[in-house]
């Protein structure tokens, strides 16, 4: 990153200065700017845009991280998108936003607006909701194993009282995604329900009250008035899901690395194992980069999409 | 950690709209909303209970799922974790990191808050623009290079190589800057008729008019250190000197059965968490709400 120059436009409110003077204030606040800006722009140039360009070099050559590197163009790319374990992995993450996101929307609704009404100790309820979004993911992958221990867990424990003969959870491929995506709704529940509840509370009262005194029933307010104006927050919901969807990793990692027969490997799975398992540094960064041009393409949808999908009230 | 607690709540999002409504009438639906909501939070809290129950029932998850009230309760699990296997270590490690992250992610974004809000230089908000963007690049197109750049540094297992990449981050600047900007000008430009410079007035007059959002950031960069996974796993490799999250992973693949010992573990890495978010739950709940990030 190149240092900020010192500003030659004219300063504004600067006029009260001479002309001289003036632009040696000017030098002088370009001075003091780079000195501000430079403890926090050195660390982000060299720990974020020198490696996202590095990665976009890695990924065009063969390399195991530590011999010489090989050019071999666009060939990373081209072998990775024929790897059947690449569509795989691009298929468990998509199956796991299928499971992921009706869960935590139609849950978080549901809280949030329970949570909206006068409902006594409201403050204690939001509190014990958000408590496992603060919880590491390793933490909560660790805790979710044990609850879906196949022979000695509390969950199948639970089913075999009424009678029900549990599933293998996390050692069974059918199985292994449900179990992370239990875990993770778990965890993410409380975020949704934070953000729909802000989203519920800018309703304005007088529209909810309009609809009321024409006669709209609970359904019908829910429907037609309350889900066209949350709107705003149903697409943050779902755009930051999706973008932190196609991330996942500490929660797959610990509860079932990717198995079983890798029935969860994930995308970024798929990259650290690329990289540190089968030292294959290039196609890990090739893969990275198209995660990256996934997820910046979800970027760009919000961005135009925001205007276009969402009604503000 | 700044006066997390000691400042008042302003009217969060919650409650501004309740009281002017009537009180509402008590009927079989609101009876059975309350049912609902609670045994739902019941069944948010039940994990965390499991896990304490099973951390003080020795020998668990060997033959049999435990006892809801523990038979022979004993703290065993956690007497092993901090004597035979190293989470003192592996506890202070994540402290310190956790610690300097913080404070080093408050000085940079304040200092470059001051620099994007009240310092008028030319490519400002192109500059501004391009911290921004490093917020949408997800550290998992990152991890190879920054390896391989820290291999060429030396930092392969050392807490620098852990700690340079948390240094400073947009979020912050980013948070910190919407700050600075509510702070009023006057102030600077009174200070700057006292002859104050601009070190002054970030010290004295901007600084201490954020700390609402300085403890936000804190809280949260706390959080992301405390709970990092990928970054550590990479870059740290003997085992005095990994993070909690790692290394409780790491003793789940080396004793598969010992769940006693591995809940131990997770209580233990929720307290400091847990500690934080019963003080400071404002902040907690906006940091994170307002960046989308957990």
């Amino acid at each position: 990153m190149t240092a900020p120059a010192v500003s030659r436009r004219p300063t504004r409110g600067a006029t009260r200065t001479g002309g001289r003077s003036r632009s040696a204030a000017r030098r002088r606040t370009g001075w003091w700017a780079l000195a501000f800006l430079l403890p926090s722009a050195l660390p982000l140039a060299a720990f974020v845009i020198v490696p996202m360009l590095g990665a976009g070099w890695i990924s065009l050559h063969e390399w195991n991280l530590i011999g010489s590197m090989h050019w071999v163009g666009l060939g990373n790319y081209a072998a990775l998108l024929r790897d059947p374990a690449t569509l795989a992995a691009f298929g468990h993450t998509l199956g796991y936003l299928a499971g992921y996101l009706p869960l935590v929307y139609g849950g978080g609704l549901g809280l949030a607006l329970a949570l909206n009404t006068a409902l006594h100790g409201r403050a204690l309820l939001r509190g014990v909701y958000f408590l496992p979004v603060v919880t590491s993911w390793i933490v909560v992958a660790l805790v979710w194993r044990w609850l879906l221990n196949p022979s000695v867990g509390i969950v199948n424990w639970t089913l075999a009282q009424l009678g029900v003969q549990g599933p293998g959870w996390w050692t069974d491929p059918a199985w292994s995604m449900a179990s992370v995506v239990l875990a993770s709704a778990w965890k993410d529940l409380g975020f949704v329900m934070v953000i729909l509840l802000a989203g519920l509370q800018a309703i304005p009262t007088e529209v909810l009250e309009a609809a009321r005194v024409d006669g709209a029933g609970w359904w019908r307010r829910l429907w037609s008035v309350v889900l066209p104006l949350l709107s705003p927050s149903t697409f943050f919901v779902v755009v930051i899901s999706l973008i932190n969807g196609f991330q996942v990793f500490d929660q797959v990692y610990a509860m079932t690395a990717g198995g079983p027969n890798g029935s969860s490997e994930v995308v970024v799975l798929r990259i650290q194992q690329l990289a540190f398992r089968y030292g294959e540094a290039g196609s890990a960064s090739a893969l990275s980069w198209l995660l990256f041009a996934v997820i910046l393409a979800i970027t760009l949808v919000q961005i135009r999409g925001q205007r276009r999908w969402v009604t503000y009230a | 950690m700044p006066d997390v607690a000691t400042r008042p709540a302003p009217a969060t999002t919650s409650g501004s709209s309740a009281p002017a409504r009537p009180r509402p009438r008590i009927t079989v639906g609101r009876v059975a909303l309350h049912l609902v909501v609670v045994a739902g939070a019941l069944v948010m809290l039940f994990p965390f209970a499991w896990a304490v129950v099973t951390s003080i029932s020795p020998g668990s998850g060997l033959t049999a799922t435990p006892s809801l009230i523990p038979d022979q309760p004993s703290l065993s699990a956690y007497v092993e974790l901090f004597t035979r296997l190293p989470f003192a270590r592996v506890t202070l490690n994540s402290l310190g990191l956790a610690v300097a992250a913080t404070l080093l992610q408050m000085t940079t974004g304040a200092m470059a808050a001051y620099a994007f809000s009240r310092l008028d230089f030319r490519g400002r908000d192109a500059l501004f623009a391009v911290y921004l963007a490093t917020m949408m690049v997800p550290l998992q197109v990152l991890i190879v290079p920054l390896f391989a750049e820290m291999k060429t540094f030396g930092l392969i297992d050392s807490y620098l190589g852990a700690l340079l990449p948390t240094v400073s981050t947009a979020f912050a600047v980013f948070l910190l800057r919407q700050a600075v900007n509510q702070v009023p000008r006057e102030l600077d430009e009174a200070a700057t008729l006292d002859g104050a410079g601009h070190w002054r007035i970030f010290t004295r007059i901007v600084l201490p008019n954020i700390r609402p959002a300085l403890a936000t950031l804190a809280v949260f960069a706390f959080m992301q250190s405390w709970n990092a996974f990928l970054w550590p796993l990479i870059i740290l490799r003997s085992p005095q000197r990994q993070t909690f999250p790692v290394a409780l992973q790491a003793l789940q693949g080396q004793y598969t059965t010992q769940w006693d010992v591995v809940m131990a573990g997770s209580v233990v890495s929720i307290l400091p968490m847990l500690a934080l978010y019963v003080l400071a739950q404002r902040y907690v709940v906006q940091g994170v709400a307002s960046s989308g990030l957990k």
